[in-house]
């Protein structure tokens, strides 16, 4: 299947083609499930090309398919070409799998929806970039995925485009992801001319054999982080994907959790080498930032009250936690991660629009309550991916946090500390969700006739075909973990590991080696710490919502995400508006103010001038005479005339 | 010279077919204005057609001018009729031929009397021959009269057939360019003469002649650049020389927006090549960065000023001062991929701004309004309109798989290695690009339509015809520049070669590094 590797994202452009052609006539639901169909068949040829591989020698894991050549100019070659190998084919797996899981949900989420077909199409489309993105043979063919998912984000953001909160959700995610991009295509140009080629394997290549400059290696590194920053939603650029909540439910599940965000952790893991070239301090940057990220949306997860920005929040936390991991040399935590991630923060957004579905559009939290009484399915498929979330074991999440925080115990105590607490409050937040949503009292009764329901309203249980996609996920949130159990004494050793044997080729070099540090001698102590902070964290929600022995503690500056995202709207409505409109009336009152008083003064003299010409013979008669006195003068005065 | 000939004089008739379409047109009656559109249509066609055979037998391995056409004109001066075409000229000849009918046919002007038809398409034609003849010149005084001829019909174009302050922007539209014109002039005899003196040895006007022979010292070259300089710098348009565009182009009618934004700002950016760094390659370098600067500037400032302006066409006319910007960056930069993507800007500007004067003046004559807080909501009744609109948007944003994104891109990590700290700033210029066009489009497309919106009518068949091949241009270059890029790079390299030849300047390559596992595919080529 390696050869044909290229079926991987044509499948769903053809899907994408298809609906453009024809979309209309298929109408609701044919459009859908073709789309569906076309990501399931990605989801095929990837699992072919995942076991191709698998029966090559593990050095031997890579595959390079030429498409043809896309940009060249002298000595600059740039392929549009496919990169199969263990970390590009991992990503497609899921991105495909998941991709394939929300597609179906969205059948039934949109369902009578007047842009059915529209909807799909850029879903579809999306699904082509994404895949692009991770295949990508070079830094180019990303790039060109890496602007596709963020065209069709702002797409499916601003689908609603009437709502004038979701258009202006949308632009705000592009402008916001093209800072980024700023980064991402300088590092490219400082590739090139450091090493006359922006393909991965040259690039690593060079950053193994040494032969990149620290300096150079450093800058690209950063430079790259930028571009993730931005498409990760990290610190100081996450300000976009809380707005971006204002798309369709399905495409937070899709974009905004699973796949598109986490793109800039995989960029990241793919260029690690260059990363471990780099200076000492440019790693750390990453830690930081992605611990500090961590920590400062999980604040303000525990004050949200609208169901989906609390996944929101969550989100850009958890990517904290990724980047948290790329940081302190944990790559293939961070993927392991990135995959339960995907699996049930999915299934957590997938929750939330069947709860929003079956609550009649209504999305605040205080309004509900009780729900898993009517809504059963959901409540208990939501239920395994709060316990995933919050790190019980035995479900995913927790081996994955486990493993991320056992390699930042190993590296700096700081940001192990920052790690457990955002742990506790993740396991908080997500309690005080659950027990508002699913438990409580229900309190949306006296909201019933808000919404149009006459008599007694209800909620419902979403329609099976939405029901499905959240069994699965639910299914794998449970065992994701077991794709990288850890090395206890209890575990099968054929069993350990498997994640990080298959993906070696790509992460050997950067990947950090902790054996033989405390960290990695006391991995139980640091599995009861991990555990025993979840825990607390649920019983004080607990506490908190269930039982009512405290009052909630949500002050106004966390729900106002500490009114970060109002400063810098201030500023820029304020003073960068006061600023672009100075440069606009520079550009007409003295630019082209000077142009027209050139003009003016042309014109001025010019007038002047012609006053002379009166037609008055006395006048010119008197002129001539001043002139030959004037002459006469200067005959005698300077010339000595006489 | 060799390459590519043909026994037909096929550069020759690109000049003439125009111009006897416009001769025709005004010995037809004023009577039969069905006739007029119908000559205009035709003679552009045609020349439309033999632009595109250019391209099919253009060789693209050959360096040097193809399908030259030399006849002497006036001998004591050493003037000729000498055209060619190299990989510079040839997609703006080919861009040229592919504009005008497009203009022709999928815009008419507002006339109220049906017998001002035949002024309006003479003059088009007549303008298109001026074009033509400006990117085919090879010979200094030849290319003075096509590049001033041009001036004449868009001054007429503005003055008739414009908006409200038509008059006023036609006139310092003229005024503006002459100016500019008149430094050239000057410099052209200068050239001419001194260059008899140093190197060439009699008087001639011949552009290769001199540029190849003639030896000028330093100081003089400088003066004489200053002067082609000018010129070339007022038509881009280079900051601060810009103001006379945005007028221009809010009042032109949608043909001569379309016209201006496509084609005749190249000639500035062209003449900076072709007179500039292939004639004065000493002064060109030595005045690199005043030029880079500016450049730099107008992208930013070009970008600020736009996301400030509340018409349309306006917006789109400052968005040109950044886009020319990059362009101006890519010639200045003076390495092969820079300049290539400098080649390849000119027509991808020429094809998305094209496109958007198009759908601009679509938009006004459904609604006699090009103010954006007049707009409303119109995705939400002609979605088919929105989705042109966002292509070739996103094609000006330089989103990749796009057009505007490969020559971007080219110019941009070209320029990395000669100029690096330009394009970091330069590079803040696509962000600028996504916020004053998505703002635009949010302002205009998105949101509920008003009762003034409501009725907007959807993209009709023959507006669809007109823009399919814009769109088509957009997709098939961003997906596939090769075809574009293999032709263009022999003549870029070329110049580069003799500016390296000429001055001692070396262009800057990239560090290679020879590393067992990389293997490069090359394409065939």
């Amino acid at each position: 299947m390696l050869e044909v590797i290229w079926l991987i994202p044509a499948f769903p452009l053809a899907g994408f083609l298809l609906i453009l052609l024809f979309g209309r006539r298929l109408g609701d639901p044919k459009a859908g499930y073709l789309a569906a169909t076309m990501v399931l068949a990605s989801f095929v040829v990837a699992v072919g090309a995942f076991f191709d591989l698998r029966t090559m020698p593990a050095e031997e894991r890579q595959h390079v398919e030429v498409l043809f050549s896309w940009v060249p100019v002298s000595s600059l070659h740039i392929d549009m070409a496919f990169l199969a190998d263990p970390l590009s084919l991992t990503m497609c797996l899921f991105v495909t799998g998941v991709g394939f899981l929300i597609h179906l949900y969205a059948v039934g989420y949109m369902h009578g929806d007047p842009k059915f077909s529209k909807f799909f199409l850029y879903m579809n489309l999306f699904v082509t970039s994404m895949v692009v993105l991770v295949l990508g043979e070079n830094l180019l063919v990303t790039f060109l995925g890496w602007e596709g998912v963020g065209t069709c984000s702002y797409f499916l953001i601003s689908f609603w485009h009437t709502r004038d909160s979701a258009a202006t959700a949308g632009k705000k995610a592009f402008i916001t992801n093209r800072v980024g991009d700023w980064g991402v295509m300088l590092a490219m140009f400082w590739s090139f001319q450091a090493i006359g080629s922006v393909s991965y394997s040259a690039l690593n290549g060079a950053a193994e054999s040494g032969a990149l400059a620290r300096s150079t290696a450093t800058a690209i590194a950063m430079l790259l982080f930028v571009g993730a920053v931005g498409k990760s939603a990290q610190l100081p650029l996450y300000l976009w994907l809380p707005d971006a909540m204002e798309g369709p439910t399905p495409v937070s599940a899709l974009i905004h959790a699973a796949t598109m965000v986490t793109a800039g952790v995989f960029l990241m893991t793919r260029v690690s080498p260059v990363l471990e070239a780099s200076a000492v301090w440019a790693p750390q940057v990453i830690a930081w930032i992605g611990a500090l990220t961590a920590l400062f949306a999980a604040s303000i997860a525990v004050a949200q009250n609208d169901i989906k920005k609390v996944l929101a929040y969550s989100t850009v936390s958890q990517l904290g936690y990724m980047f948290l991991a790329i940081g302190s040399g944990a790559y293939v935590a961070a993927i392991f991660h990135m995959v339960t991630h995907a699996f049930f923060k999915a299934l957590l957004f997938l929750g939330a629009g069947s709860v929003i579905h079956g609550m009649h559009h209504e999305q605040d939290m205080r309004r509900m309550g009780q729900i898993r009484r009517y809504m059963p399915i959901t409540a208990g498929t939501f239920i395994v991916g709060w316990l995933a979330i919050a790190g019980v074991p035995p479900f995913a999440g927790f081996w994955s946090k486990d493993e991320i925080l056992l390699f930042v115990l190993a590296d700096n105590i700081a940001l192990y500390v920052i790690g457990i607490v955002t742990a506790l409050l993740t396991a908080y937040y997500m309690t005080r969700q659950v027990i508002m949503v699913f438990f409580g009292e229900a309190k949306w009764e006296s909201h019933a006739e808000e919404h149009g329901a006459h008599g007694e309203f209800k909620p419902h249980e979403s329609p099976p075909i939405m029901l499905i996609p959240l069994v699965v996920l639910a299914g794998l949130a449970i065992v994701g973990g077991l794709i990288q159990l850890p090395s206890f004494g209890w575990v099968p050793s054929g069993a350990q590991h498997q994640l990080e044997n298959w993906t070696e080729p790509v992460i050997e070099f950067a990947e950090a080696d902790i054996a033989g540090t405390w960290a990695d001698g006391h991995k139980l102590i640091l599995i009861g710490i991990a555990v025993a902070s979840g825990l607390i964290g649920i019983a004080l929600a607990w506490l908190v919502y269930q039982r009512k022995r405290f009052r909630p503690v949500e002050p106004q500056l966390l729900e106002e995400g500490w009114k970060y995202d109002q400063t810098v709207s201030a500023f820029m409505g304020g003073p960068g508006r006061k600023a672009f409109e100075a440069v606009a009336w520079f550009d007409s009152a003295v630019v082209d103010g000077a142009v027209h008083g050139v003009a003016r003064l042309v014109r001025g003299s010019a007038g002047e001038i012609r006053k002379a010409q009166t037609g008055n013979v006395r006048n010119y008669a008197g002129i001539v005479g001043v002139g030959v006195v004037l002459l006469l003068a200067w005959f005698v005065i300077f010339r000595g005339v006489m | 010279m060799h390459g590519g000939t043909l026994a037909f004089p096929i550069l020759s008739m690109l000049v003439f077919v125009p111009v006897a379409g416009a001769l025709l047109i005004t010995l037809l009656s004023k009577r039969r204005p069905e006739y007029m559109k119908l000559v205009a249509a035709v003679s552009s066609i045609v020349t439309g057609a033999m632009s595109v055979w250019l391209v099919a037998e253009f060789d693209g391995h050959a360096t040097g001018f193809q399908f030259v056409s030399k006849h002497t004109w006036i001998e004591q001066w050493g003037i000729s009729w000498h055209l060619g075409v190299d990989g510079i000229s040839l997609f703006l000849i080919v861009l040229t031929g592919v504009l005008f009918p497009l203009a022709i046919l999928g815009i008419d002007p507002h006339n109220d009397d049906p017998a001002r038809d035949k002024p309006y398409f003479a003059w088009l034609l007549l303008l298109e021959a001026g074009v033509m003849g400006s990117f085919l010149s090879l010979d200094l005084f030849l290319f003075f009269v096509f590049f001033e001829i041009v001036l004449v019909p868009m001054y007429f174009l503005i003055g008739g057939w414009g908006y409200e302050g038509r008059v006023q922007a036609a006139t310092k539209f003229f005024l503006y360019t002459m100016i500019g014109s008149a430094f050239m002039l000057v410099s052209i005899i200068a050239t001419v003469f001194i260059a008899s003196r140093n190197g060439v040895g009699h008087v001639t006007f011949d552009l290769v002649e001199i540029a190849e022979h003639a030896s000028f010292a330093a100081s003089t070259g400088r003066w004489l650049f200053f002067g082609f300089a000018v010129a070339f710098a007022v038509k881009v348009p280079i900051f601060p020389l810009h103001t006379w565009l945005p007028d221009a182009h809010t009042q032109a009618p949608t043909a001569g927006s379309v016209v201006l934004a496509g084609v005749m700002l190249k000639l500035g950016t062209y003449g900076l090549l072709r007179f500039g760094l292939y004639l004065f390659p000493e002064a060109s370098l030595w005045s690199r960065h005043l030029w880079l600067s500016l450049a730099v500037i107008g992208i930013i400032y070009g970008a600020i000023a736009a996301t400030m302006q509340k018409d349309l066409k306006r917006l789109v006319a400052y968005s040109s001062v950044a886009h020319l910007g990059f362009i101006v960056l890519g010639i200045f930069a003076v390495t092969s991929q820079a300049l290539t993507g400098a080649v390849m800007q000119m027509v991808n500007h020429g094809v998305s701004t094209g496109a958007l004067f198009l759908l601009v003046g679509m938009i006004y004559e459904r609604r006699h309004t090009r103010q954006i807080a007049d707009l409303k909501g119109i995705q939400a009744v002609a979605p088919i309109f929105a989705a042109t609109f966002m292509i070739v948007m996103l094609s000006s944003i330089g989103v990749p798989g796009l057009n505007g994104f490969v020559g971007e891109y080219l110019i941009l990590i070209g320029a990395f290695l000669s100029a690096r700290w330009y394009v970091v700033v330069a590079a803040t210029g696509v962000i600028l690009a996504a916020l004053y066009l998505l703002w635009a489009y949010q302002r205009v497309f998105h949101g509920e339509p008003d009762d003034d919106n409501k009725t907007f009518a959807e993209l009709k068949m023959k507006e669809a015809a007109v823009l399919l091949p814009f769109i088509g241009v957009i997709v098939f270059t961003g997906v596939y520049p090769k075809p574009m890029l293999e032709r263009i790079e022999p003549a870029v390299d070329a110049l580069i070669a003799h500016v390296e030849t000429r001055t001692g300047h070396v262009a800057p390559q990239p560090t290679t590094i020879v590393i067992d596992e990389v293997t490069h595919e090359e394409g065939e080529g």
